[in-house]
């Protein structure tokens, strides 16, 4: 894919962007004032510009939750499926159409909870899709409940008195399970974002990124850390670059953004099938 | 001539009628299917691919259909329950796709080996939310073959899921079948107009449809919530309800040609009426209750259980004294049997649910 964006004037960029968007049907969005799903958005959508990925050859496959509407909101075939399942989805579109960019955006709930068992086999499978979880410790959409990230002892509206779950290391199943490229970035480094989403889109197989987002509504309000601008600062003051730690995995407490893993890309599901193809056709 | 068993013959039929999508899940008795896929569809450059289970599978299958390669999952019971959530999202959004459903007895795991017919209100009901459904329900293995063609035509043309529901006997029992060298496929037309006039959803799009799939440059918006007509979510009450009619229409405006059923000696004092293996026997069950008693004994078999055919069983059954419904379950599809012809005729229920086929002489006993 070319880098289309190089040698656009200012205006031309903002057109190219405002055009990935569904403008006149799907805006106002519904998103609270202060959520971090937006920024989340527009950094992906800038990076799909900058790797060069037409809208025309692009799917935006999501399931249910706040971080799941951004499907409705990029203008390019859109997916919208169930609460779990945007990644069996993704599988069957990639596999009937390879030639379609698909991207799947989920969050910490969708993928993990109710969709994790579809997670770990889409990665085993290395299904060439790129996966933006946005992880806001929290299922915001019903009000804030406790999800698979939501901290041990934390409070939410279902752990009144705190939460006794141990809470999920997305990025550390996402290299168990087989991904080519796991990375972690937060919606207040949204130039780190951009640059993590374009690796992560330039990839071949299953590449995933974690975003760490506020959602001041439904988490901040519980955990007593305010606004979206104050959570903005606690997600800066938690985040710890992956390249000044020894190793990232052991850290506690912290956000490690930047690339986690990022191996030698073996041939994704697709091409793998082809092979299967030639087989049975007697032609391997 | 050629040795199938049904749920070979249902493959079969698969591929003969552009299936060229598989993704499902092991699961007795309906594995056969997805062996012979697992084969075929590479050989003519299709895609099989077994999921994690069958939520998974039917949603990959609902991807396909979406990416717009005719596309089929199969399972049994347990399955079938995993699969009614995908279900409800192939019927909300308007994915033309096949299910299989070999039925074995339940509840929860059940009888793996043994046939049964109790899938046939899940089948109907099974996934939440008003919803029309389309049911056919082979009784041997050509059947097998052409009811699961017809699923395909059914399916692209009114824009459904269909549901193929076998039973074990009909899946695993072997007949030497002659297929037919030609087929009537349903071609649906692609999307011809530019992209700022389509409306994935128009009325002019329910049945018969010109539709977009993924890839073709319609930046298509699928969802699972009720929807307006270009597909984005609404909650106005006059489009839920719109959404929700749009759905129904496709079986009401379409009853005149989209029942299936046979028949024979209707004028007959006795009617049985039956679906499926259990059909088998009562065609038995006639024959030799005929050759002792001289007495015609009337047969309707439903070729498609669903959508029922009310109007037209209260105008069959009209010169009928007694209406009697083998079934193996414990009486569903009497229940909806009883319901539009009891005013008119009473309507014995012959019950089998041990996991055996029924035997021509329970039925014998009840005529």
């Amino acid at each position: 894919m070319a880098d289309e964006h190089v040698g656009l004037t200012e205006s031309e960029q903002v057109s190219r962007f405002l055009d990935y968007f569904r403008v006149d049907e799907r805006f106002p969005h519904i998103l609270c004032p202060g959520c971090g799903i937006g920024t989340a958005m527009n950094t992906v959508i800038r990076a799909f510009i900058e790797t060069g990925v037409s809208q025309d050859e692009l799917c935006v496959v999501s399931g249910i939750g706040c971080s799941s509407r951004i499907s409705g909101y990029v203008d390019c075939d859109t997916f919208h499926t169930l609460h779990g399942r945007a990644l069996p989805a993704a599988t069957g579109v990639k596999l009937a159409r390879p030639n379609l960019k698909v991207v799947v955006f989920g969050g910490d709930g969708d993928m993990l909870a109710i969709g994790g068992n579809h997670f770990i086999h889409a990665a085993r499978r290395n299904i060439d899709v790129t996966v933006f979880v946005l992880n806001n410790f929290t299922y915001a959409m019903t009000g804030g409940q406790y999800s698979p990230t939501t901290p041990t002892h934390e409070r939410a509206a279902t752990a009144p008195y705190g939460n006794v779950e141990r809470d999920f290391d997305i990025c550390f199943m996402a290299r168990a399970t087989g991904a080519m490229f796991v990375a972690r970035s937060t919606t207040f480094h949204v130039a780190h974002l951009k640059k993590m989403a374009k690796l992560a889109l330039s990839k071949r197989g299953f590449s995933v990124v974690e975003i760490i987002s506020q959602c001041p509504t439904f988490y901040g309000r519980h955990q007593g850390l305010g606004d979206a601008v104050k959570m903005l600062e606690w997600i800066r003051d938690r985040s710890v670059d992956a390249s000044k730690v020894t190793d990232p995995w052991q850290v506690q407490d912290k956000f490690v953004i930047g690339v986690l893993h990022d191996r030698e890309e073996v041939p994704p599901y697709s091409k793998l099938y082809e092979q299967v193809r030639a087989r049975a056709q007697g032609k391997a | 001539m050629q040795l199938l068993s049904g749920n070979e013959a249902c493959a079969v039929g698969a591929v003969r009628a552009g299936v060229r999508f598989f993704a499902g899940y092991p699961i007795t008795p309906s594995t056969e299917i997805a062996e012979y896929l697992a084969r075929e569809l590479p050989r003519i450059g299709g895609t099989f691919i077994q999921m994690e289970d069958e939520i998974a599978s039917i949603c990959c299958m609902n991807g396909a259909t979406a990416a717009g390669v005719k596309a089929m999952t199969a399972t049994s019971g347990p399955g079938f329950s995993l699969m009614q959530e995908g279900l409800g999202y192939s019927i909300m959004s308007e994915l033309p796709c096949i299910i299989v459903n070999v039925m074995r007895g339940g509840p929860a795991t059940g009888t793996p080996t043994r046939t049964s017919q109790s899938d046939v209100m899940q089948a109907r009901h099974g996934t939440h939310g008003d919803h029309p459904i389309v049911a056919l329900c082979p009784w041997d293995v050509r059947e097998c073959f052409d009811l699961t063609v017809e699923a395909v035509n059914l399916s692209e043309r009114l824009r459904i899921p269909v549901i193929v529901l076998m039973d074990e006997v009909v899946g695993h029992m072997r007949e030497a079948v002659e297929l037919p060298a030609e087929l009537k496929l349903w071609q649906s037309a692609k999307a011809k107009v530019p992209r700022e006039g389509y409306y994935h959803y128009d009325d002019s799009n329910n049945y018969d449809a010109c539709i977009a799939s993924f890839g073709e440059g319609y930046r298509v918006h699928l969802t699972g919530l009720t929807h307006r007509k270009d597909g984005f979510p609404t909650d106005d009450p006059e489009i839920i309800k719109w959404n929700m009619d749009r759905l129904r229409k496709k079986i009401d405006d379409n009853q005149d040609w989209l029942w299936d059923l046979t028949y024979e000696d209707l004028g007959s004092e006795t009617v049985i009426v039956c679906y499926g293996s259990a059909a088998r026997s009562a065609m038995d069950a006639k024959r030799q209750f005929e050759q002792k008693t001289g007495r015609r004994v009337g047969i309707l078999r439903l070729r498609m259980v669903w959508p029922f055919p009310t109007e037209r069983m209260i105008s069959l059954m009209k010169s009928a004294r007694r209406v009697i419904v083998p079934e193996m379950n414990q009486g569903q599809l009497n229940r909806t049997i009883e319901r539009s012809v009891s005013r008119h005729v009473p309507v014995i229920s012959v019950q089998r649910y041990d996991g055996e086929m029924l035997t021509p002489e329970e039925i014998i006993e009840a005529l």
